[in-house]
C-alpha cells in the first residue's frame, strides 16, 4: 500500500467551510459524500418562515479514508444559520452513525454549531437525543466516535451535549464548547454574571484551551487542518468502548471536579489551583508552551 | 488707557473664584461641581477636550451636571461629539452654540438634535481648521482637558495620547483663558512634561484614565475577498506605477488589507523600499506585519491607539516617542504633515456623485469630517517637488511648462460598489444635498470635493480622473467603475471601451490580475491574534477584540 | 424569498469532466452556487432563490454579463442567496466555472 498523501496546503479550521475542512482532513481525494446537495434534501421548514435554504441543509456527511483506515464523516457548516441542528440535518447524523454501527467504521464529526435550530426546535431537540443514543451505540458495538471542535460557531446547546458523548474530542484554542452560549447566559443572568461582550471572557471560560485543562477535550491542536489531521489519526488508534466501569469513573472526575473548583469565580483561578506557572498568562501562550505549562491538566476519561 | 488689561483681570477673578475650591492646583472631586460653577461664566466659549480618541470624560460629566440656572449660554468649540454627556449639556441648555469637527457615534443624536433647535450650529469643522480657529475667531474662554497625570505644580503627562492637548493649551492659556485638567492621578514627578505648568491653572485627580476609543483597529478576520482584489488594484495600479512612499490611510477595511497586502502581494510585486515607507497615520495594528517585515521607515500620529502603547515604544525606530519611551502624538502637527508632506491619501466613503465629490452623511446622520478633508484635499501652498507629485500634475495638465506646472496630490477614493445592506456607493445626488436644505446650511457638508479627488478605485477597476478631459469624461469614468449599480449599468459602453484603451479605466485583467486571485490566504495576518503574534505579543488588544 | 429564472445563450461551453461542484454558504451576505451539467452545450440556465427582494435587474446584468466572460455553456445553476452583494455573487459564479473545470482525482 501507498502512503495516504493529504492535502498539505495551510488551512484554518477556523476560517475553513464545512467542505474545506473534511478535503482538507481525509486523504486525498478519498471523501464521497452521501445525499450530496444535488439532492436538494432541504429543510421542509425554513420556507414557511420565508428564510433561505442550503442544498446540504447545512451538514455535509459521507466516507473517506484517514492515513488509509475507512471512516465515515460529518461536518457542520457554521455559518448556514449557525450551524444549527434542523429536521434534516439532524436526520443526516443519525444515519452516519446508524451506518458506523452496521458498517463497524469509527466516525469524525466536525462540529459547528449554535445548538438547536429555533424554526425547527421540536424537530432539532429530538434529532439531538437521537444522535446521542446513535453515538452509545455505535461506541457499544465498538465504534469510535471522535469530535473535531475548532469553528466559528463553536459547539454549543445540543451540539455540546453530543461532543459529550463523543469517544474523544479535538479541540483548538478558536473552538468553544458549552451548554449555554455567552448571550444565553448574560440574557437569564445578568451582564454581571457574564459579559457576552467581553470576548477575553468568552475565550477563557468557554474556548479550547480552558476545556482542554479542565479535561472536556482530550487533545489540544492549533488552528491548523492538518493539526486537527494528525490528532484525529492518533485519536482514532485508541481502543474502543463504553461500559459501565467508564461511565463510573467518569461520574467519579466530574464529582471530584466539583468539589475542587465549584466555588472559582473565573477560570484563572483555576488554572493556579491546578498549580500552572504565571495563570494569566495562559490566553497569550503559542500552542508549544501551552501543552508544556498543560502538564498537571485534569484528565479526561473516554466519557464527559 | 485704563481700559487694557481686561482679560487678565477676568482671569485673576476666575482664578480666585477657583481657589476657593482647590487645594493649590488640585481640585478635590467632591468640590467639583461649585467649583466649575465659579469658574465658568454664562456665555463662555468652552473647549471640553475629545476627538475621535480620548475623552476628558469625567469633566463632560461634571459639566453636564451642573444647574443651567446657574451656567447657560456655553458656546462649545470642541473637536469631538462623541459621549452622550457632549450632547446632554445641550439638552439641559447648559450650551446653546457648538462649533465641531467630529461626531461619530453620536451622530444621529446630534442630527435629531439640529432638526429639533437644541443646538445652534456654527459650522462643521476638519480638525485642522478648528484647530486654526482657536487662534483667530473661536479661542476658549475655558479649556476642560485630559492627561495622565500631573505634578502639584500642574505639569502634565499626556502619555501616548497627546493628541489635540498643546493646541487647545497654547491657544486657550496663551489668551487669557482657563486651562483644567483631569488626570488620571496626580504624582510627584510627571515621567515627562508635555504641558508645562504654567499653562495650566487647575488639575482634578479622577483615579481612573480618561477614556480612549479603540477607533483604529480592523479585525483581519472581517476583510473580504473582494476587500482584497481592490487593495490589489489599488497597490498594483497607483501604489506602484506613482511610487508613493509618503502618505496617510484613512479607516476602514479596505485600507487595513493594502496593509495587510504589504509584506506579502507587495512583496512579490518587488515594491519593498520604493512604496510605503513614511506615513502620517494612527498607530493601525494591521501595519504590524507591514513594519515588522522592515517596509517602514517611518511614521508620525495624530494619536495613539488602545493596546498598540507597548508596541510603540518598543519600535522608536519607527516612531515618535518621548524620554519616557511612549509615543508623543500630536494632531495638528500630524494633521498639517498629511496635508504638506504626503503625496497621498487614500480612504473610503459612503457617497460618490457623478461629478465625483463624496460624503459620509446620510440625512439621518451628521458624521462631521474629523481629518479627512484635510487629508483628503490638494494643497495649493505646496511647493516641494516629488515625482508622485509631479507625475499626477503632468497628467493632469499635461500642456503646461513643466516647470511652471503644479503639482497634484494624489487623492484615492476606495470601496466595493455596493456597501452594507446592498446600499450603492455611486448615486445620482449625495444625501449631503438634502440634509442641507433642510438645516439650511450654505454648504452641503462634502468630504472630499471632486476637484480634489484624482481616482477611484473599487472591485470593477480604476478610474484615473486626473486624465479626464471633459466632464462628460469623467462622469463615464465613474460609471465605468461603478459596478452594477444603477449609476454603473447606465453607462455609455462604447465610450467606456475607449477611456480603456487610454489608461483612464483599468480592469483587473488589465492589470493582471485575476479577481479569483483574491484571497484570505494572501493577508498577513487573518485574525487579531495573528497580529498580537506578529508583534511578538507587544499588541495588546483590548478584550472586545480577542477571540482566546 | 423571491424567485428569479434565466435561460441564456453561451457563446462559450464549460471546460473539465465533472458532474457538478459547488461553492460558497448561505449566509447573510454570502449565497451557494450549484453547478449541474445539463445539455444544450451553447445554453445556461439560472435559478435563483434570494432573500433580497427587488434586485431583478441586477441580477439580469450580473448573470448576462456572467456568461459573455465566462465559459458557462452547458450548465443549470441553481443559487441560495443570503442577499449577497452582486460583486460577491460574480466572483461565485466565476469560482463555481473554476471548480467544475478541475481535474478529479
Amino acid at each position: 500500500m501507498t502512503a495516504a498523501t493529504c492535502n498539505d496546503v495551510s488551512l484554518s479550521w477556523y476560517e475553513a467551510s464545512a467542505r474545506q475542512r473534511i478535503d482538507a482532513l481525509v486523504d486525498a481525494g478519498s471523501f464521497c459524500e452521501f445525499i450530496g446537495p444535488e439532492l436538494r434534501e432541504i429543510s421542509p421548514h425554513l420556507a414557511i418562515f420565508d428564510l433561505p435554504e442550503q442544498f446540504d441543509d447545512g451538514i455535509v456527511v459521507g466516507r473517506g479514508r484517514l492515513d488509509g483506515k475507512a471512516v465515515l464523516l460529518a461536518a457542520q457548516e457554521g455559518r448556514f444559520m449557525g450551524g444549527a441542528f434542523g429536521e434534516v440535518h439532524g436526520a443526516k447524523l443519525t444515519g452516519l452513525l446508524r451506518a458506523a454501527r452496521a458498517l463497524s467504521q469509527d466516525v469524525l464529526i466536525l462540529f459547528d454549531t449554535g445548538g438547536v435550530r429555533l424554526q425547527e426546535a421540536n424537530a432539532g431537540e429530538l434529532a439531538i437525543a437521537e444522535i446521542m443514543r446513535a453515538v452509545i451505540e455505535a461506541r457499544r458495538a465498538g465504534v469510535n466516535v471522535v469530535g473535531l471542535i475548532g469553528g466559528r460557531a463553536g459547539c454549543y446547546g445540543g451540539g455540546s451535549l453530543i461532543a459529550g458523548t463523543c469517544s474523544k474530542v479535538i479541540i483548538s484554542e478558536q473552538g468553544r464548547l458549552s451548554v449555554s452560549g455567552p448571550e444565553v447566559i448574560e440574557t437569564n443572568r445578568g451582564i454581571e454574571e457574564f459579559d457576552s461582550r467581553d470576548r477575553a471572557l468568552v475565550w477563557r471560560t468557554m474556548g479550547g484551551k480552558h476545556r482542554f485543562l479542565i479535561g472536556g477535550a482530550d487533545a489540544f491542536v492549533d488552528d491548523e487542518a492538518l493539526a486537527f489531521r494528525q490528532s484525529a489519526i492518533v485519536a482514532l488508534k485508541i481502543s474502543p468502548g463504553c461500559d459501565v466501569a467508564v461511565l463510573a469513573a467518569e461520574q467519579a472526575r466530574l464529582e471530584r471536579r466539583l468539589q475542587r473548583f465549584g466555588e472559582v469565580e473565573d477560570a484563572v483561578e483555576i488554572w493556579q489551583t491546578l498549580g500552572i506557572d504565571q495563570p494569566t498568562e495562559i490566553p497569550a501562550r503559542p500552542t508549544g508552551a501551552f501543552l508544556r505549562a498543560a502538564n498537571n491538566r485534569e484528565s479526561a476519561d473516554d466519557a464527559r | 488707557m485704563s481700559d487694557w488689561g481686561m482679560q487678565k483681570a477676568a482671569l485673576g477673578e476666575r482664578l480666585a473664584a477657583g481657589r476657593q475650591h482647590a487645594r493649590g492646583k488640585v481640585v478635590p472631586i467632591p468640590d467639583l461641581p461649585a467649583f466649575l460653577k465659579g469658574v465658568i461664566r454664562s456665555g463662555d466659549r468652552v473647549c471640553l477636550e475629545g476627538d475621535n480618541q480620548k475623552q476628558a470624560d469625567m469633566l463632560a460629566s461634571a459639566l453636564a451636571n451642573l444647574d443651567p440656572r446657574d451656567v447657560h449660554d456655553l458656546h462649545m468649540v470642541q473637536s469631538g461629539v462623541v459621549l452622550p454627556s457632549h450632547l446632554d449639556i445641550f439638552e439641559k441648555g447648559i450650551a446653546r452654540r457648538l462649533d465641531f469637527s467630529y461626531s461619530g457615534p453620536q451622530s444621529a443624536r446630534i442630527a435629531r438634535m439640529l432638526f429639533g433647535g437644541k443646538i445652534e450650529l456654527g459650522a462643521v469643522h476638519t480638525y485642522l481648521e478648528l484647530f486654526a480657529r482657536y487662534f483667530i475667531d473661536l479661542t476658549p474662554n475655558v479649556a476642560l482637558i485630559a492627561a495622565v497625570s500631573a505634578d502639584k505644580d500642574g505639569n502634565l503627562y499626556t502619555g501616548p495620547n497627546t493628541e489635540d492637548t498643546p493646541t487647545v493649551v497654547e491657544a486657550t492659556s496663551y489668551k487669557n483663558g482657563l486651562v483644567v485638567a483631569q488626570v488620571t492621578e496626580i504624582v510627584d514627578k510627571v515621567p515627562r512634561v508635555d504641558i508645562p505648568g504654567d499653562l495650566v491653572h487647575f488639575v482634578v485627580e479622577a483615579g481612573r484614565p480618561f477614556y480612549v476609543e479603540p477607533l483604529f483597529t480592523r479585525d483581519p478576520a472581517a476583510i473580504t475577498e473582494t476587500q482584497i482584489l481592490t487593495a490589489m488594484l489599488a497597490i498594483k495600479g497607483i501604489y506602484a506605477p506613482y511610487g508613493v512612499r509618503r502618505l496617510n490611510h484613512g479607516i476602514g477595511f479596505n485600507t487595513a488589507a493594502i496593509e495587510l497586502l504589504l509584506p506579502t502581494y507587495g512583496e512579490k510585486l518587488g515594491l519593498k523600499d520604493k512604496v510605503c515607507t513614511h506615513f502620517a497615520l494612527n498607530p493601525h495594528p494591521t501595519m504590524i506585519p507591514a513594519i515588522e517585515a522592515g517596509w517602514v521607515e517611518q511614521i508620525h500620529c495624530f494619536g495613539s491607539e488602545v493596546g498598540m502603547e507597548d508596541y510603540v515604544a518598543a519600535r522608536s525606530d519607527v516612531f515618535f516617542t518621548g524620554p519616557d519611551g511612549s509615543l508623543r502624538s500630536n494632531r495638528a502637527f500630524c494633521q498639517t504633515a498629511g496635508l504638506y508632506a504626503c503625496d497621498m491619501f487614500i480612504g473610503s466613503t459612503l457617497q460618490i456623485d457623478l461629478e465625483g465629490h463624496s460624503s459620509t452623511v446620510t440625512t439621518s446622520r451628521i458624521a462631521g469630517f474629523g481629518g479627512a478633508p484635510n487629508m483628503g484635499s490638494d494643497p495649493r501652498g505646496r511647493r516641494h517637488p516629488s515625482e508622485p507629485w509631479l507625475k499626477a500634475g503632468a497628467e493632469a495638465d499635461p500642456d503646461t511648462n513643466a516647470a511652471l506646472r503644479r503639482g497634484r496630490k494624489l487623492v484615492v477614493q476606495i470601496g466595493e460598489t455596493f456597501g452594507d445592506r446592498n446600499t450603492p456607493l455611486f448615486v445620482e445626488r449625495l444625501d449631503a444635498l438634502d440634509l442641507a436644505e433642510e438645516l439650511k446650511l450654505d454648504l452641503a457638508p462634502v468630504m472630499v470635493y471632486s476637484d480634489d479627488v484624482t481616482h477611484i478605485v473599487t472591485e470593477e477597476g480604476i478610474a484615473n480622473l486626473l486624465m479626464c478631459r471633459s466632464k462628460d469624461e469623467r462622469e463615464q469614468a465613474i460609471r465605468g467603475v461603478a459596478g452594477y449599480t444603477d449609476i454603473g449599468r447606465a453607462r455609455d459602453a462604447k465610450l467606456i471601451e475607449q477611456l480603456r484603451q487610454r489608461g483612464v479605466i483599468q480592469r483587473p485583467e488589465d492589470l493582471g490580475i485575476d479577481p479569483l486571485d483574491a484571497d484570505r490566504n494572501l493577508l498577513a495576518a487573518r485574525s487579531i491574534k495573528d497580529l498580537m503574534l506578529a508583534s511578538g505579543g507587544l499588541y495588546r488588544p483590548p478584550s472586545r477584540f480577542r477571540n482566546w | 424569498m423571491e424567485k428569479l429564472s434565466f435561460r441564456l445563450t453561451a457563446p462559450r461551453s464549460a471546460g473539465g469532466t465533472r458532474a457538478q461542484a459547488i461553492v460558497g454558504v448561505v449566509a447573510s451576505g454570502n449565497l451557494e452556487v450549484l453547478l449541474e451539467r445539463s445539455p444544450p452545450a451553447d445554453t445556461c440556465t439560472i435559478d435563483i432563490a434570494t432573500a433580497a427582494h427587488g434586485f431583478g435587474a441586477v441580477w439580469d446584468a450580473v448573470v448576462r454579463d456572467f456568461v459573455t466572460r465566462r465559459p458557462a455553456g452547458g450548465l443549470r445553476i441553481s443559487i441560495n442567496d443570503g442577499g449577497a452583494r452582486p460583486d460577491t455573487v460574480a466572483l461565485r459564479l466565476a469560482q463555481g466555472v473554476r471548480k467544475i473545470e478541475e481535474p478529479e482525482r
